[in-house]
């Protein structure tokens, strides 16, 4: 059972990425290995008008996720080598002594989060900045971002602030329980309508 | 972290650096960055430095946490002050200052001056030393001095570097004590802005604190995009916290930007260079409705009717005039403003209505749309709106224009430069003109303090400045008048990486980061705050600080005693330091305790906003404006009188621009083209970095509408083209930009191809030399472009 969470406010998230290059400079990653990534969602119909103006209908928002640290972990029901653990409280580690490579966890994973480093061949990813919350310190993402948009939490407090939404368009349905608590854009109830879409896919993909 | 660890993490770096194909070798010790020696006696300790993020003209000014080493730095946070309120907010960095690792240790830092060997801009240099190169450079300066005079000297406009003491300052400082040098005035950035702000309120002066954002019901964000250019560190946070109190927020713009997606509850996306279409057909509805505030233009504007037009010009057009046609038979209305503005008549309507009778409100004018032809129009377009809805001089209101805050505000250098002897000044953008036909111009292109140049430009000392082939209009026209050397006889780029303009140097000079030197920095535009940048490490290589290189110089130069007054870089920070104890912070501490306090930052809560013209508000005969008039002026005498109103209209007109897909360059060029600032660099600056390269990639934003037409998907590379250059770039379709428009972000390295193709996506290829016929400003987002899929 997990204990902690992020929590994103995607009505108020710009999708400047200070998040991702924090969280980076924290764990020293190199260009493609990006423990949290910033998606960014978009749909709309472009009319001309009569009078030759431009009518738009447009939705846009942007989901910043590292790893959700689910209660129910695909990635750890995947993995073979039980390398992808959950801790006693929740987080979602990968040992690397015995983590082997196979990737099986970041097919599992809906959220993209497990990330494959070629050089070392194992997994990584995020850990919630496990030694700063040691420290009583935020994880890094979380204290650097410039609009106030993310939260680290206790799960409990978290909801009782922000209620209990765990999705938003095109995210799935929340079955795996993530640990992430999401405030809607308010355009994201038309996005489905819209047709809406990831329209960074090249800065979020994972490089193969 | 210990030594042993830091060993570790070098070493694990290196194992890292090895395996990704694009990332170039990236760990300091392989660089020859000396770890054990490197911490200088005295200063940095290991572990965490408070210091103010470098200082590039990024529009923020932020507070970084370094964690030091044994030398190198390992890591970098930010300001984790407690309290984070608006009052005293933390000054948090951007992507840009949190990825500045990658910067500071990036294999391609100049290590040695360089003195060129091949032809000019071929970019073929030799190592030089620190005397040959420096002894090289004095005598070119004083041969050219004494053969064509200091006003063929020239240090240009440069940004790059831009704490008080670094950057270009201490060469405007060296070459005032040998005679002096041409001088500039205006920016690349606030030409237009900076020139008509004045022009309806007598001065610059016209914003309020932005704690008084607070106070607004309703906010229009017109083609301004804080969360993208910052605009002041937390002005993107300071929108969100006034909507948190109940604004409602419009972004008027091009493209749905940043800030329009996670600030503004309504985006309406108008076409480019027609902004003041916009706003006349807004006056006319509130003119035909009645909406605008009637008492106080009647007792504090000049011009908005025929009623109160200056004495003698009576009969000459009002505003209201203009408005409803009375002279050119073309009432401005929403249906008129619809089909050039791309703006649905109704929608001009009702954000007119809105923003008269919501108070009070907030209209806040960026700087892209006054970056082009006839960029002073929607600047005093603004300012009339401002002024004609009474939002001047009350509180949650906002007077538009530049908008600099009153009561003190940030004092962007006060390094002292000395006294200038050469009086004469060319607008900053003129710099070519200056170097092809400098004795020709007069006060038509803007030079002032003399009536004629005695030489063209001969000498560039260009410092922290990518002016010269990259930030300038058309540079392909740039790169030949630098290339013939019977133009300028020497150039001189003082850089920290070889940037396209260094390849254009006769002599490179390496320049240390601001981590490697001194320095201090304050609010960028707004804030309350003075920022410490102590020495953190060495200095990479042979590098030096910008004060250094010109102390040595001065050296050279028989000036040194007179240049340095005997102060290091530690010493001019404690001197600049104490200068805002005297001034502006009284209760700064001392120099020395403060930077023992290891705090980084003094700022000062704001509780109580300071707001401009509230005394000419309450009383407008009492407090006059500063204008010829004393009031507003709608209607201006001075332009008046310039003779010129097709181009320099006395009240605020749209004027189709020179380039323009009304016009019959649409034909071949249809797509109009702008160069937004971009998160993965700071104009030029980063443009190297890695990090920010995988977060941002260059790219041409296109809408889907105009991709499909050309029969281009997303990622396709392609061509974008016009008269004046080709670049070739992949595009990003997105619905986030109107049809019709498309955004090449500005500031990518050139890098021409032998083709002449630029593969990196600098859209200073296309963009034009023609500047501004009032503020003589750049005007670089006024160009129309096609596109079409590149054979690769």
């Amino acid at each position: 059972m997990s204990t902690f969470g992020f929590f994103c406010d995607t009505s108020a998230c710009s999708g400047c990425k200070t998040c991702q290059v924090a969280c980076k400079d924290k764990n020293n990653l190199e260009p493609g290995i990006r423990f949290r990534r910033v998606y960014e969602v978009a749909g709309a119909n472009w009319n001309k008008t009569e009078e030759g103006a431009w009518e738009h209908d447009i939705v846009a928002y942007n989901l910043s996720i590292g790893c959700n640290h689910c209660e129910d972990p695909a990635c750890v029901k995947a993995c073979p080598t039980k390398a992808m653990h959950a801790e006693s409280d929740g987080m979602i580690l990968v040992d690397s002594k015995i983590c082997i490579g196979c990737r099986y966890c970041e097919w599992a994973c809906p959220y993209g989060s497990p990330q494959y480093n070629e050089q070392k061949g194992i997994m990584q990813k995020c850990d919630f900045c496990r030694d700063y919350i040691l420290e009583g310190k935020q994880p890094a993402c979380v204290a650097s971002c410039p609009m106030r948009a993310l939260e680290f939490g206790q799960i409990g407090q978290l909801i009782e602030k922000h209620g209990d939404n765990r999705t938003i368009y095109p995210m799935p349905d929340p079955i795996t329980k993530p640990a992430l608590f999401i405030r809607k854009h308010p355009g994201a109830r038309f996005a489905r309508k819209l047709n809406a879409s990831i329209i960074n896919r090249e800065e979020v993909r994972n490089e193969k | 972290m210990g030594k042993q660890n830091r060993r570790e993490f070098i070493r694990k770096s290196a194992v890292a650096g090895g395996m990704v194909i694009s990332s170039p070798v990236w760990f300091p010790d392989a660089l020859g960055f000396n770890p054990g020696q490197a911490v200088a006696p005295g200063l940095a300790k290991n572990g965490w430095i408070r210091v103010g993020c470098p200082a590039h003209n990024c529009g923020g000014r932020c507070l970084l946490k370094v964690l030091v080493d044994d030398g190198i730095i390992t890591r970098i946070e930010t300001d984790d002050r407690p309290g984070d309120t608006p009052a005293d907010p933390q000054l948090r960095a951007c992507i840009r200052g949190r990825s500045y690792r990658r910067r500071q240790y990036h294999p391609d830092r100049l290590k040695t001056p360089l003195v060129r060997t091949g032809k000019r801009g071929e970019g073929k240099f030799r190592e030089a030393t620190w005397d040959e190169a420096l002894g090289i450079m004095a005598a070119e300066m004083l041969r050219i001095r004494s053969k064509y005079g200091n006003e063929s000297m020239f240090v240009p406009y440069g940004t790059g570097s831009y704490s008080h003491l670094n950057g270009r300052w201490p060469a405007a400082r060296l070459m005032n004590f040998i005679g002096g040098a041409l001088d500039y005035y205006n920016s690349y950035s606030w030409a237009c802005i900076s020139k008509a702000t004045p022009t309806v309120y007598g001065t610059g002066i016209t914003g309020n604190q932005r704690q008084d954002w607070l106070n607004s019901k309703y906010i229009l964000m017109w083609g301004w995009n804080p969360a993208e250019m910052r605009d002041g560190t937390n002005s993107d946070y300071f929108i969100k916290k006034a909507r948190e109190n109940g604004a409602r927020v419009v972004c008027i713009d091009p493209r749905m930007t940043f800030s329009a997606v996670s600030l503004a509850d309504e985006w309406i996306s108008i076409r480019p260079g027609t902004d003041t279409a916009m706003m006349s057909a807004m006056a006319y509805v509130m003119v035909m409705e009645k909406l605008y505030d009637i008492d106080f233009v009647r007792t504090h504007c000049l011009g908005f009717d025929s009623t109160q037009m200056p004495k003698g010009l009576e009969n000459e057009e009002s505003y209201v005039d203009y408005l409803l046609g009375k002279f050119d038979g073309q009432p401005k209305s929403p249906k008129w403003a619809a089909p050039i503005t791309g703006v649905p008549s109704e929608t001009i309507t009702r954000i007119a209505r809105e923003y008269a009778t919501t108070k009070p409100a907030m209209l806040y004018q960026g700087y892209g749309m006054q970056r082009r032809a006839y960029g002073e129009q929607p600047v005093r377009g603004g300012c009339v709106l401002a002024a004609i809805t009474g939002n001047v001089g009350i509180h949650g209101g906002w007077a538009s224009g530049i908008a600099h805050q009153p009561g003190g505000e940030p004092f962007w250098s006060i390094f002292p430069t000395g006294t200038n002897n050469v009086q004469a000044r060319i607008p900053t953008f003129l710099w070519t003109e200056a170097i092809i036909r400098g004795t020709t111009l007069t006060a038509k292109e803007g030079l002032t303090g003399v009536e004629k140049l005695n030489s063209n430009i001969k000498f560039i000392w260009s410092v922290a400045s990518n002016i010269l082939m990259n930030q300038h209009g058309n540079i392909n026209r740039s790169g030949r008048i630098l290339e013939n050397e019977s133009l300028v006889e020497f150039i001189v780029v003082q850089d920290q990486f070889m940037t396209s303009s260094a390849k254009y140097a006769d002599l490179v000079l390496p320049v240390c980061t601001h981590f490697e030197t001194w320095g201090l920095e304050d609010g960028w535009k707004y804030g309350e705050e003075v920022i410490l940048m102590p020495q953190v490490v060495q200095p990479a290589f042979q590098s030096k600080s910008d004060y250094r290189i010109c102390a040595d110089l001065a050296a050279k130069l028989g000036v040194y005693d007179a240049f340095t007054e005997g102060l290091d870089e530690k010493g001019w920070t404690h001197k600049l330091w104490d200068q805002y104890r005297e001034t502006r912070f009284h209760n700064l501490p001392p120099f020395e305790k403060f930077l023992e306090s290891n705090q980084g930052v003094y700022s000062v809560p704001v509780f109580n906003p300071k707001i401009s013209f509230q005394e000419f508000r309450n009383d407008p005969i009492g407090h006059p404006l500063q204008t010829p008039s004393g009031k507003i002026e709608i209607f201006s005498e001075t332009l008046f009188q310039m003779g010129n109103p097709n181009e320099i209209p006395a009240v605020p007109k749209y004027i189709q621009e020179w380039e323009s897909p009304f016009g019959p360059e649409a034909s071949s060029y249809p797509l109009q083209a702008i160069g937004p600032h971009y998160m993965a660099r700071v104009h030029s600056t980063h443009d190297n970095v890695d990090w920010l390269k995988e977060a941002f990639p260059q790219r041409v934003f296109i809408n889907p509408i105009d991709a499909n037409s050309r029969d281009l998907t997303d990622g396709d590379r392609v061509l974008v083209f016009n008269e004046r250059g080709k670049i070739s770039l992949p595009c990003r379709v997105t619905p986030r930009i109107m049809p019709g428009v498309v955004a090449v972000p500005q500031g990518a390295w050139s890098m021409p191809g032998p083709d002449g193709i630029d593969t990196n996506g600098n859209i200073n290829a296309l963009s034009s030399e023609r500047w501004t016929p009032l503020a003589f400003g750049n005007a670089q987002h006024t160009i129309m472009v096609e596109i079409k899929k590149a054979r690769t």
